[in-house]
């Protein structure tokens, strides 16, 4: 089975007694009292290498390449092309960063990103990754169960969703001052509260072993990997618990086409396209075949229960 | 017999006689193959980034598109400059059908690996697909009678008004690519502008020349 397959070499490179707490490896500063162990793996020169346990969520797929996962980016605030969020998202400041926990907890807080991960250990999660038109990849991301942080916050028991929320700056988010917007700045997703809870539910602030590159949603990012990609909303400033379904970006721009669940589900066509295959990216140039795609993009013995009832295809 | 709409007939003055008569009809053809080679030649060397299929799709769509509206360009330009490149029309409208022909055959061998029922489903269920591949079966035609021995046998008036089907090709092609992207992005619907702009222009010159009676 693929969730639960170990690669050994993994965990023999990250052995769990050598877990940073998470804050200290994302400021630079202490980066540079640990240069022994950063002199090990190579960083490009904006990214701060990542220490993370290994999983048991992890598949033993073969991952996608470190630069078509950082050049081949839909994030449509640097622009809709996919070579865009490469190019202009260097723009993008992520320190300082402040991310507001609210709604329906006890504990509302602005935390600093710091202080907002500091408390937990970081996990490399290998999920693949299925995007709404039709490509996946499999990305080493570097994260923990977003669970923790709604637990911290102590929600109540009215909260029944959670709404995201990401950042809202023009200035430097050239694809938001657009003359025709593409959607609705700024972007914002959501999830019911049990999928939220999920274990296979995390928050992303990193990928191949370094802080996420910009284009890839710097520095907080949403990974649910059973739904569609545009689920996982990147640069996180808020997450509220709310007792509403909240509203979401692609399903306010083209209702008939993205739902509020966005279940990957080959049975379930987008009504422009089909959702029954996928093409791997990196699986082999021109003559690549595409790939069965498998409900709830293969994850679907750990979360299937979560909609059981449901009709997927009213509920998609 | 009606003169016909013929890229053989000498261009009926405009600046363009002093040097296009220098420039052979061949090189339109060479000239406009050269993206199609080139996008080839980047995909086989797997430098067509993450998705090469989807960009060489895309690359001979677009250049197809492209090629069309510049085929339909001749007419307005040679009315607003009097720059007349009518006689390499034939060779645009022909490049617009070698792209569509080859972004088709990328689709079903490539794309779909010849996987008919997934091919049919998508003709069938798909509009973006629909609307592409009735764009193509509309060009058919007109590449099949492109020919000087074809307008001599269709008679030149019957040959034009055959050809006027290429104003519903356009129009198809135009739609394909705004509906195949998600939300509006600006590149389809500049295409899509400067189709419909095009197509309008042919109304228009029609009517202001009802008003303004026969010319002198």
């Amino acid at each position: 089975m693929h969730m639960t397959g170990r690669d050994p070499r993994r965990e023999d490179r990250v052995a769990s007694s050598e877990i940073t707490p998470a804050a200290a490896v994302l400021d630079r500063r202490s980066l540079i009292a640990g240069a022994a162990a950063a002199a090990m793996l190579p960083a490009a020169a904006w990214a701060d290498v990542l220490r993370a346990a290994a999983s048991r969520f992890s598949t033993d797929e073969k991952q996608t390449s470190r630069q078509d996962a950082t050049s081949y980016n839909n994030f449509y605030e640097f622009g809709t092309d996919k070579g865009d969020p490469a190019t202009y998202a260097g723009a993008l400041v992520t320190k300082p960063w402040t991310v507001r926990v609210d709604g329906l907890v006890d504990k509302p807080a602005d935390y600093a990103l710091d202080d907002l991960i500091k408390p937990f250990a970081l996990e490399e999660r290998i999920y693949r990754h299925r995007c709404v038109e039709g490509w996946s990849m499999v990305i080493p991301w570097l994260g923990f169960p977003l669970a923790e942080v709604i637990r911290r916050a102590e929600p109540s028991s009215a909260a029944k969703f959670v709404a995201f929320q990401t950042l809202m700056r023009p200035e430097q988010m050239r694809g938001q001052r657009g003359f025709l917007p593409v959607l609705d700045w700024p972007y914002v997703e959501g999830l019911r509260v049990d999928e939220a809870m999920h274990p296979l539910t995390i928050l992303a602030v990193g990928m191949y072993g370094e802080t996420l590159p910009n284009q890839n949603g710097a520095p907080l990012r949403l990974v649910v990997p059973w739904k569609y990609g545009f689920k996982g909303i990147k640069s996180i400033v808020r997450i509220s618990l709310v007792d509403k379904e909240p509203p979401t970006s692609w399903n306010r721009q083209a209702p008939s086409e993205y739902g509020f669940y966005s279940n990957v589900n080959p049975a379930v066509d987008h009504p422009r396209w089909s959702q029954a295959t996928e093409r791997r990216i990196g699986d082999g140039g021109l003559f690549a075949k595409r790939r069965p795609t498998l409900p709830f993009n293969g994850y679907g013995e750990q979360v299937a229960g979560l909609y059981a009832g449901m009709d997927l295809k009213t509920y998609f | 017999m009606a003169a016909p709409v013929s890229a053989a007939r000498p261009p009926a003055g405009g600046s363009t006689r002093s040097w296009a008569p220098m420039v052979p009809r061949w090189t339109v053809y060479v000239a406009g193959l050269i993206p199609a080679a080139w996008a080839l030649g980047l995909g086989l060397n797997d430098a067509l980034g993450a998705e090469p299929i989807k960009e060489l799709e895309h690359l001979l769509g677009l250049w197809a598109l492209r090629f069309l509206l510049a085929a339909l360009a001749v007419t307005p330009l040679r009315q607003l400059t009097g720059v007349n490149l009518l006689r390499y029309r034939r060779a645009l409208g022909l490049l617009a059908f070698y792209y569509a022909a080859l972004h088709l055959a990328v689709y079903l061998l490539l794309d779909q690996g010849l996987d008919a029922g997934a091919i049919a489903a998508d003709v069938l269920k798909r509009p973006y697909i629909t609307v592409g591949f009735a764009s193509f079966l509309v060009l058919l035609p007109l590449a099949a009678t492109s020919t000087n021995g074809m307008i001599r046998r269709l008679g030149g008036r019957a040959w034009a008004r055959l050809h006027r089907f290429v104003y519903l090709a356009a129009a198809l092609a135009a739609l394909h690519f705004v509906l195949v992207v998600k939300s509006w992005p600006a590149e389809p619907l500049i295409y899509a502008a400067a189709c419909a702009a095009l197509l309008a222009s042919r109304a228009y010159p029609a009517a202001a020349a009802a008003r303004r009676g026969p010319r002198t």
